[in-house]
């Protein structure tokens, strides 16, 4: 309440002291109904000290962020704050004690203002109890200020890019004047340049004197700007200490408990006869003049930067979006699609970039998620018959190595990498002739990763003809036979062979002139 | 659920088909909780009124819930799809009052058969078009069309009344097929068994369950999702119109309050029978449960002598609390477990 | 920009209900007479307040299909109390209606709150629950004029300032409203909790408390209502207020206010109940049936929710440089 009058511009001396930290977690559990997500995990957080806290998915990191929030009461264990115990009954309680959360998504409120969405829970009042909107006007602009964001504190936050989003929701961090700030992969979706600023951000956090509990999947990310790090297993801490004292291998094994092979698939490419030619496609504001082609076996990257116009691009070539002008040819007839049904026909599909919302059909089963784009084959006279469903379901999973209890299970109940499986299984049943991946590993376990790489090279190997958005240059580099650049819905540079290094693909989507080639 | 579900590294296995077996997942069904409550209000019934076991008497007690339940199965089609029409009841009296107007004009019953069938799908095809076409929130536009189609009634006929009809077109809500089973009861029964084909052994109905538990992927799976919801909604229409010839037969005159009320009846009827009023799931022998239990409490109470009004207040309760009965012993279960 | 779209939304409105009233002065100048329009705003003022307490519930996400049978439940109970005790003094009685109608809105949010019932089960069951207890109470019967004391019904009706009392209600409902949603964090939650209730946890903002809240606040403004109700017609039975809840939901979406929740302004509210109700009572002026009132409110909601969305729809992501520009 009256700590972000004072809080501001109060920079706290950072703390050279490590040994003390001003947070800590002892044996904290936490079991859902069948599920023990943590068991007696320990974190230590230390003021002026980044934490990068390390996992798989269903790993039980987001389960201790919610602990820490207050989103969720552990069942047992001891949260302590400078030595003191305390407990966060609630959200509230926990942000009154010095913890705020950054999210994955910056989850804020569009129609309210960016002031009201900083001080949202404790905006200044008046004498009268109603909100001081004068005061939290100023408030915001000099938060804002703080962290070098130049925003109208009273625009709706609507108005603003998903980078000011995200400016918005760590000047509301900096608003409770919390000492522990936790940043739920804060780079997941952002360009590169605004991860350079959000690295910045960080490091002012620091010189501050927080203590920021960071969590990432990219390594790269976490080497650079992490001083500690945790690991988390199953629900379990398997172990701690300093950056400096660990290498990349090292971590990745203390994650997934073996050592797994980072190296991707190897593949001797056998380019068969072209399957599809795009010339000319564009939209009204999301892509020009995108052409290219593609032949069967091979596999196609579309690197670029988010935002880029990829997956807008690929939802038009789906029959999501209509394009304003272009034309598509495949296996040398010209084809029109106007919706995804007409895509499918002509054999195109789409493993979309949002799992949960654009591919998995949580509430219903497994097999129905498979076989629903194939009920044309499976049912009879417009009849459903469950048992080829079943057949169809099984065919194309055990290809892909699902895990499951059983195939009328809820999808939703699947982890990340095994829905991942079922979607790509529910394509491949339509037996298709390209299938587009839009950041098909993005959020999975790197157990899961490996099996849709393998797979995806024993796609090609098979003929079919594989487009795949990733913004990981690794799995570029490592999957792609050639590789388009956008930036700015345009095709920026295509390279392959030789020509595709990581330099000139980052200068590419960046824009950066490139006086080599 | 065992925690070996979501454990990625345990050695590959065949995954079976089924988790439970058919008899398990009957057991656990809402259908079967439903079946007894129905089974429950039977016995009370027959042992606090001596008349209730007569087979005229309850044969007159379908009525009570025979063309609301004509309506209710199209409308538990809409509702797993994750749409709502307010408008049913506006669409009979709409219907209704066009049958009149044929009527006047000298209409067989054939001809009037066809206008009330014809209303229906029109008005259908209207909240159709205005949902699908436009993208607006189904639960406004029929709250919407639900005052216009009734308005135009009042418009049309205000406080009076169209009477007249020919005698045969009585057959459709006086008449009996055979014996005790009336000609509505035999409709409703060969609507239930069609919906319930068209919903769980169809490809449409597997459509109907996918918009419902998540439109945007039904629409990247290859579903037409407008296509598939106009048609509900034209569905929706007609057995309105169907039921506005039942009842109108059945009453024999038509005034513009005709069927007044009955959108909340149907609605309640749907989810009481285990529909999930925010889509994606729900059975037809549900809804046929929840309309013998209504109609049973309905006519048990009406032998009784209780008013319709205290009736309404059991349906109330009845909706809330076979809805909050499960969760608050689901919560007691998981509170005692934790 | 939004802001000022938002802002021009009720601008179109407020343009459109002074076309309308300009339409009906030009043939019936009595119309627009000051006392003929204090006399559509006193007749509209019961409107405007449950049109308010909807908008609450409505901003969260929710709906409150129970208000008119709330409504009607407390309008009866109060008129009860007063053939038993006439000498019960008007703030008694207003405080009673006020916390009765409270109870019932609580009732609802602790259903949508607790046990996690979709709003629109809830109100459709208590509506019906809330209506049956009238029945039950008074055993069907009807308290007229001459069993109410003169006090209890000329209250809503004395004039203040040259406005009744009743009118001087809805004012102060729609200011007190304004400084509410605006200027408190309740209010401002209202908005949060519906826009994005995943993030209002975050936030720590107890989203079902919140629902709760508004469902309370749409119970107490009914049952203040029930009893102005009651005391202006002079008459309480089972029957009053019959489906007025979808007239009330109506003004909200004529208002503007988005039924997905996170959308709407008081003014927004206040005008369509306006509009409403100056249909309403131009009709019989401008000699048309009122049987026409029905088709004309149901056109009305269809326009304005078709209106709503076609200024609120996304246009998607802008990557282009030149669409920038265009834009």
């Amino acid at each position: 309440m009256l700590a972000n009058t004072q809080g501001i511009g109060n920079v706290h001396p950072s703390v050279t002291n490590d040994q003390k930290p001003v947070l800590s977690l002892k044996g904290i559990s936490k079991s859902f109904p069948g599920v023990k997500a943590l068991s007696e995990v320990s974190l230590d957080l230390y003021p002026g000290q980044v934490t990068a806290l390390v996992g798989e998915n269903g790993a039980g990191k987001s389960t201790i962020v919610k602990v820490l929030t207050g989103i969720y009461r552990p069942d047992e264990g001891e949260i302590t704050i400078n030595g003191a115990a305390v407990s966060f009954p609630t959200a509230q309680d926990a942000g009154k004690a010095g913890v705020t959360a950054i999210h994955q998504e910056t989850v804020l409120f569009d129609d309210l203002s960016v002031a009201e969405n900083i001080f949202i829970g404790h905006a200044p009042k008046t004498r009268l109890g109603l909100i001081d909107r004068t005061s939290m006007i100023r408030q915001a602009k000099d938060l804002l200020a703080r962290i070098g964001a130049g925003i109208d504190p009273s625009v709706l936050l609507k108005e603003l890019g998903i980078a000011n989003k995200h400016l918005v929701a760590i000047a509301r961090a900096l608003s409770i004047d919390a000492s522990i700030v936790i940043m739920d992969e804060p780079t997941a979706s952002l360009s590169h340049k605004e991860i350079e600023e959000t690295y910045e951000l960080v490091e002012r956090l620091k010189a501050e004197g927080k203590a920021i509990l960071f969590i990432s999947h990219k390594f790269d990310e976490i080497f650079r700007i992490a001083d500690r790090y945790t690991v988390f297993r199953d629900g379990q801490k398997v172990g701690a200490g300093k950056i400096a004292d660990v290498s990349e291998p090292d971590l990745v094994h203390l994650m997934v408990g073996r050592s797994v092979d980072q190296v991707f698939p190897k593949r001797t490419p056998e380019l068969g006869p072209e399957v599809l030619r795009v010339a000319g496609y564009s939209h009204p504001t999301e892509f020009e003049d995108i052409g290219f082609t593609l032949r069967r076996g091979e596999i196609l990257g579309f690197y670029g930067l988010v935002g880029a116009g990829r997956s807008e691009f690929m939802q038009a070539l789906f029959g999501i979006t209509k394009p304003s002008k272009g034309a598509i040819r495949i296996d040398d007839t010209v084809a029109v699609i106007r919706t995804p049904n007409e895509a499918i026909g002509h054999g195109i599909v789409y493993v979309p970039e949002d799992r949960g919302k654009q591919g998995a059909i949580k509430g219903l089963p497994i097999f129905q998620n498979v076989s629903l784009p194939s009920l044309k084959s499976t049912s009879r006279n417009g009849f459903l018959r469950l048992a080829e469903e079943f057949r169809l379901t099984r065919d194309y999973t055990r290809r892909l190595d699902l895990r499951a209890a059983a195939l009328d299970q809820d999808i939703g109940e699947l982890s990340g990498g095994n829905q991942q499986k079922v979607i790509i299984a529910k394509w491949l049943a339509t037996q298709p002739r390209v299938i587009i991946l839009d950041e098909p590993t993005k959020g999975i376990d790197i157990g899961s990763k490996a099996a849709v790489h393998e797979f995806m090279a024993e796609l090609a190997a098979q003929g079919l003809a594989v487009m795949m958005v990733s913004s990981e240059i690794p799995e570029i580099l490592g999957m792609s036979d050639r590789v388009i650049v956008m930036r700015e819905g345009r095709i920026a540079a295509e390279f392959e062979g030789d020509d595709l290094t990581p330099e000139r693909l980052v200068r590419a989507a960046a824009g950066l002139s490139e006086a080599a080639s | 659920m065992s925690s070996t579900l979501t454990d990625d590294k345990a050695p590959q296995r065949e995954v079976p088909d089924r988790l439970h077996g058919p008899m398990q997942r009957l057991l656990a069904s809402w259908e079967i909780l439903l079946l007894g409550v129905a089974v429950a209000v039977f016995i009370v019934n027959s042992f606090a009124s001596p008349y209730f076991l007569d087979p005229w008497n309850l044969s007159d007690a379908t009525f009570n819930f025979t063309e609301k339940a004509l309506i209710a199965f199209a409308m538990a089609l809409l509702i797993v799809s994750g749409e709502i029409d307010l408008s049913v009841a506006s669409i009979i009296a709409l219907a209704s009052t066009a049958m009149g107007f044929a009527v006047q004009l000298g209409a067989d019953t054939p001809t009037l058969v066809l206008v009330g069938l014809g209303v229906g799908l029109l008005c259908g095809a209207f909240n159709g078009v205005l949902v699908t076409g436009l993208g607006l929130p189904s639960i406004v536009v029929t709250i919407g069309t639900m005052s216009l189609f009734r308005g135009i009634s009042y418009i049309v006929l205000g406080d009076k009344a169209y009477t007249g009809y020919p005698a045969d077109f009585a057959f459709f809500g006086q008449g009996y097929v055979w014996w005790v089973i009336s000609f509505e009861f035999v409709l409703f029964a060969l609507m239930a068994v069609l919906f319930a084909v068209l919903l769980h052994k169809t490809n449409f109905g597997r459509a109907v369950y996918a918009i419902g538990n998540n439109p945007v992927g039904a629409l990247f799976s290859g579903i037409r999702v407008p296509r598939v919801k106009f048609a509900l909604f034209l569905l929706t229409g007609v057995m309105s119109g169907v039921a506005a010839i039942c009842l109108t037969s059945r009453l024999g005159a038509t005034r513009p309050s005709i069927a007044f009320g009955w959108e909340l009846e149907v609605v309640t009827m749907v989810v009481l029978g285990g529909v999930n009023i925010l889509g994606g799931s729900g059975t037809i022998p549900g809804v046929v449960i929840a309309a013998f239990v209504m109609g049973m409490v309905t006519f048990g109470f009406g032998l009784l002598n209780v008013p319709g009004i205290v009736m309404s207040i059991f349906i109330g309760l009845l909706l809330i609390g076979v809805i909050a009965l499960p969760r608050i012993v689901r919560r007691t279960l998981a509170a005692r477990r934790g | 920009m939004t802001l000022s779209l938002l802002k021009s939304r009720e601008l179109v409105l407020g343009a459109a209900i002074l076309a309308l009233l300009l339409a009906i002065a030009s043939r019936f100048p009595a119309f627009i007479e000051p006392s003929n329009l204090a006399k559509v705003f006193n007749d509209t003022a019961p409107l405007i307040i449950l049109a308010l307490g909807q908008m609450a519930v409505i901003l969260t996400r929710c709906i409150d299909l129970s208000v008119a049978a709330n409504l009607a439940l407390t309008g009866m109970v109060v008129a009860m109390l007063n053939t038993l005790y006439p000498g019960l003094p008007i703030p008694v009685i207003l405080l009673v209606s006020i916390l009765l109608g409270a109870i019932m809105g609580l009732a609802n949010g602790l259903l949508v709150w607790k046990l996690d019932i979709p709003p629109i089960v809830v109100t459709l069951g208590t509506m019906t629950v809330y209506r049956g207890i009238i029945f039950l109470i008074s055993d069907g019967a009807w308290i007229n004029a001459h069993e109410m004391s003169e006090s209890f019904k000329a209250f809503p009706r004395a004039v203040v300032l040259g406005l009744p009392v009743l009118s001087w209600i809805a004012i102060l409902a729609v200011t007190g409203f304004a400084v509410l949603i605006g200027r408190t964090a309740l209010g401002r939650a209202f908005y949060a909790v519906g826009g994005n209730p995943h993030a209002a946890v975050y936030t720590g903002l107890d989203v079902g408390r919140t629902q709760c809240a508004a469902f309370v606040l749409s119970g107490a403004l009914a049952g203040l209502t029930g009893y102005l109700w009651v005391a202006r017609y002079a008459v309480a039975y089972v029957d009053i207020a019959g489906g007025f809840e979808l007239e009330v939901v109506a003004a909200c979406v004529i208002g503007g206010i988005s039924i997905a929740g996170g959308i709407g302004s008081v003014g927004g509210a206040l005008l369509g109940a306006l509009f409403l109700g100056i249909v309403k009572n131009a009709l019989p002026v401008i000699n048309i049936s009122p049987f026409w009132q029905l088709a004309i409110s149901g056109s009305a909601i269809i326009i304005a929710v078709a209106f709503n969305a076609t200024s609120n729809r996304s246009k998607g992501r802008v990557i282009l440089k030149k669409a920038e520009h265009a834009q």
